[in-house]
């Protein structure tokens, strides 16, 4: 957290404090995990009543209990449905939110080239196939409380629909958010497209990396852990406009060898040869049901799909991590999590002649036999 | 050397002795430097650089030029110096003697300096309008284009620059700039006729030449605020595609060198590339706002809470760059006040893709909207939207689904009609996912359309589901190729009890569109229609009329 000036500080202090957010949070959860929007609603609103700001309220209690969403669902107390619903409830608690001000007085006046009448206009957005909308919600509603123009475009942008807005609405900046390595490349894609007509681009969520690494790799103006950061970043200092002529491969130059387009074009394959590969070396397969093979072939999908991106970004641990994270919520399933390595051993057969491959197979094996089983994460959306 | 060979060089030839004195000059050497003859000093008879390279270079002793305890030193020939005589330019290579003695020769280079530094200038120029291109060209957003000209030019052409917008109603647009400032967009109450030659090229007579102005005659709106003092002015047309795109203002403060003709042709040379960026970006905000606004009547509704029952839709179009297709839904509420009055749902498929598909899609939807007083007969409906359907010169055909529902003792009531469409799922409380017997014809193909109305009650969280037959044939999947199917949107169904209707569509569109894996698709629509579980105590979030109790 920084320490040079935020927005305005409200006047008194406020009788909500972090117990309070915290309490606010804990009893928000409680509506959230079973549904009962009116009791969110109750919650929400009275915490807000009680003296509790918005941003407080987004990033500290809706925020929060987005983030332990994730976490049951990772440790499989939550399906993907029940997610889904305490997903919408969550949304509609930001609606609530943002329905008790005022219309944005700015959406009818002409466009400005300084940054004299507010901090500026921004375009919010997803990147295409990322459906996790909240956080990017949450920082659209964030920076609006804090005067910004935001225009929200939601879920899954595709980057022809972004690109179109931004030469609509010429933003200052564009916020870019993605949950799921998988994204990377979609994300890549959106950056370079932004920044190709001029505009800076801000990204953030999970599939950046903790630390925003991949952020850096991928040529992004700025990166932020989250919405609160990104905010603080904005307001300290506007993005630069990039500089044109600005090539996605300049940023990964290892694509030029090829193995990601084509691994990623055979990755259909790959997954039959891998679910066929399995069961010579895991007879418990055999007896598996129609379900469970089905579920088998979406996990080894999402194992391919992982290794597409690492091989797309170059990093080991894009790779490594999703292994050892798959293995703790396999685990926590009751599924066993020993069928992983003979499926990275048909994979490392079916792509032998891609070396960039099978350095990064190779790693996540020696991982998986190295250590114990980390416990499980939030972070993806994958598996069930 | 000898001097009958100096004399024919064919460059001029000057030599002098170690003390300073002319000894000899070709007929060349003469010419060019008339004071100059055997016998006189060279200070003062040749330029000064040249005398003052002559004693530097005879000063030094003359035993450390060559090598210590060599008999015989040979001519050695030293750096060569530049300078001007008279309006031209020469390099001058001394040679010096094993006499003292060092002979000039003076090389002309003037045409060769002028062609450098004329290159040079056109290098950096060509540099600057590639960047500028790039720069230019790179948005289509008019305001990013118009501040991007104004900064560009006042880095680059003058001191500070003025893009005037082409006059829309009343007083001037412009943008201006100041050399490293930000531009400043202002609207100014005045006509442009008062500054010479802005007119014109406002209003981009053909061909309009760069005009100067009298600095002192400027109107004052012109000039920046803290400017200072402007020593020139030179109004440029901006051209655009064929019509003009405004016109920029080039201005230099009083101590610098006014605009060269030269400078003006480069003006002119930068303008024509931004006005035709600038007429590009206008352009396409003209089509964009077109499109947005012919837009705003394909594009699906955003659905909310309806008298108790919750309403929900989501739709995504086949091709990427589209936002309509051939998918539509629409939920027409009962009137807020009539108790126990039905919503209509309504969700269908027109035969084709995109846009002209889409327009079909508002058609219907219209005619559909006019129908509404009598749904409660939904054969009657379907009927009429039929007939209207085939005497239009449209040849496509439409499957759709017809939703009538209302609240009633805390449960939805339901009536169902499929027109040739997939039949609704209805998710029950244990999870099992029912297809409603409802059967039909499609619309606008046959002379008569006919369709089996079913009814239906949803308990608290009960769930009914439209859907397109984009969803379950939505092919892809882990090993590509497989079809989504009924069986998995059942099976995906089942887990969506007691969950409200935004998150079952978004829950179905979900794992349709990950499904595909970013292949290719169909327009996929799912609409909900759910009976909540929990009493609505309050207006909060709803758009409804708010209080009901089960």
């Amino acid at each position: 957290m920084s320490t040079s000036p935020q927005h305005p500080a409200p006047a008194c202090p406020s009788p909500f404090g972090e117990a309070e957010l915290r309490g606010a949070a804990e009893k928000l959860w409680e509506a959230v995990s079973c549904g009962d929007e009116y009791a969110a609603y109750g919650v929400v609103l009275g915490a807000r009543s009680a003296g509790a700001d918005d941003e407080s309220l987004l990033l500290d209690v809706i925020g929060t209990v987005q983030r332990k969403v994730g976490e049951e669902w990772a440790a499989n107390r939550m399906s993907v449905a029940m997610e889904h619903a305490a997903t919408a409830v969550n949304d509609r608690m930001i609606a609530a939110l943002a329905a008790r001000h005022a219309p944005d007085p700015a959406l009818g006046r002409p466009e400005r080239v300084t940054r004299e009448d507010g901090p500026g206009r921004i375009t919010v957005a997803c990147v295409d196939g990322e459906w996790h909308a909240l956080p990017a919600r949450l920082l659209a509603e964030v920076l609006r409380l804090r005067g910004w123009h935001v225009d929200y475009l939601g879920a899954q942008v595709p980057t022809p629909h972004l690109i179109g807005h931004v030469h609509r609405t010429g933003p200052d900046a564009v916020a870019l958010s993605s949950s799921l390595a998988t994204r990377l490349p979609a994300a890549h894609a959106a950056v370079t497209a932004c920044q190709a007509v001029g505009v800076p681009v801000l990204v953030g969520g999970a599939a950046f990396c903790d630390d925003g690494r991949y952020a850096r790799l991928l040529g992004a103006d700025a990166w932020a852990p989250d919405g609160r950061a990104a905010a603080d970043l904005l307001a300290r200092s506007p993005l630069k406009p990039p500089l044109a002529g600005h090539q996605p491969v300049d940023d990964l130059p290892h694509l030029v060898d090829q193995e990601y387009t084509m691994v990623r074009r055979d990755s259909g394959r790959l997954v039959k040869a891998a679910l066929a590969g399995l069961e010579d070396r895991f007879p418990a397969m055999r007896s598996y049901t129609e379900r469970q093979r089905q579920h088998t072939a979406e996990d080894l999908g999402h194992i391919v799909d992982f290794l597409v991106a690492a091989l797309y970004m170059d990093c080991e641990q894009l790779f490594t991590r999703f292994l050892t994270w798959t293995a703790g919520i396999l685990t926590a399933r009751g599924v066993p999590a020993v069928s992983l390595t003979p499926a990275l051993d048909v994979l490392e057969t079916e792509l032998k002649e891609f070396p960039r491959a099978g350095r990064l197979i190779n790693h996540a094996r020696q991982a998986l036999n190295g250590s114990a089983v980390p416990a499980a994460r939030s972070g993806s959306g994958v598996l069930r | 050397m000898k001097r009958s060979a100096l004399r024919l060089a064919p460059y001029p030839v000057l030599v002098a002795d170690a003390h300073g004195v002319v000894r000899f000059l070709n007929d060349t050497a003469s010419a060019l430097l008339p004071r100059a003859r055997p016998g006189a000093e060279v200070t003062g008879a040749v330029p000064e650089w040249l005398a003052t390279a002559h004693q530097n270079l005879t000063s030094v002793p003359v035993g450390s030029r060559t090598g210590a305890g060599s008999a015989v030193t040979a001519p050695s020939v030293s750096a060569a110096i530049r300078g001007e005589i008279g309006e031209r330019s020469f390099e001058a290579h001394p040679t010096c003697e094993e006499t003292g003695e060092v002979v000039w020769w003076l090389v002309d280079d003037t045409d060769h300096r002028l062609a450098r530094r004329a290159l040079h200038m056109e290098r950096e120029r060509t540099a600057f309008l590639g960047d500028a291109s790039n720069a230019l060209l790179s948005s289509l957003n008019l305001a990013r284009c118009t501040a991007t000209t104004a900064r560009l030019a006042a880095g680059h052409l003058a001191d500070a620059a003025l893009v005037i917008e082409p006059p829309a109603g009343r007083g001037l647009a412009m943008v201006s700039c100041t050399r490293d400032g930000e531009p400043v967009r202002r609207q100014v109450g005045v006509e442009p006729d008062l500054v010479p030659g802005l007119p014109e090229a406002l209003q981009g007579f053909p061909p309009v030449p760069s005009r100067w102005i009298d600095p002192a005659a400027a109107p004052a709106w012109i000039v920046p605020e803290g400017f200072g003092t402007v020593g020139s002015i030179v109004v440029t047309p901006l051209p655009g595609h064929g019509v003009p795109a405004g016109a920029l203002v080039l201005l230099r403060g009083a101590d610098q060198a006014p605009f060269t003709e030269n400078e003006e042709v480069f003006a002119r040379l930068f303008a024509a590339r931004a006005g035709a960026a600038l007429s590009a970006a206008r352009l396409y905000a003209e089509q964009s706002s077109i499109t947005e606004t012919l837009m705003r009547e394909l594009l699906p509704p955003v659905l909310h809470d309806v008298s108790g029952v919750e309403f929900a839709g989501a739709y995504r179009p086949a091709a990427e760059s589209e936002r309509v297709g051939g998918d539509f839904y629409d939920v027409h509420p009962a009137p807020a006040d009539a108790e126990g009055q039905e919503s209509l749902v309504i969700l269908g498929d027109v035969c084709g893709k995109g846009l002209e598909a889409a327009v079909l899609t508002g058609k219907i939807r219209n005619t559909l909207h006019a129908l509404l007083p009598m749904a409660d007969d939904h054969q009657r409906v379907l009927s009429l939207l039929n007939g209207a359907l085939l005497n239009s010169h449209h040849t496509r055909f439409a499957t759709l689904v017809l939703a009538s529902a209302v609240r009633h003792a805390g449960s939805v009531r339901l009536r169902l009609t499929s027109a040739g469409h997939p039949a609704p799922l209805i998710v029950r409380g244990d999870g099992h996912v029912e297809e409603a017997r409802t059967r039909g014809t499609l619309v606008g193909a046959l002379p008569e359309a006919t369709a089996v109305t079913v009814e239906a009650s949803l308990a608290p969280g009960e769930t009914c589901v439209l859907f397109t037959d984009g969803i379950t044939e939505a092919k892809g999947g882990p090993l590509g190729g497989d079809l989504y199917g009924e069986e998995r949107l059942h099976s995906a169904l089942s887990q969506c009890t007691g969950m409200p209707a935004a998150a079952v569509v978004e829950h179905i569109q979900m794992l349709a569109s990950q499904w595909v894996r970013g292949g290719r698709h169909d327009d996929m629509a799912v609409v909900a229609i759910t009976a909540p579980r929990n009493n609505h105590l309050s207006a909060v979030g709803g758009r409804g009329p708010g209080r009901f109790t089960a």
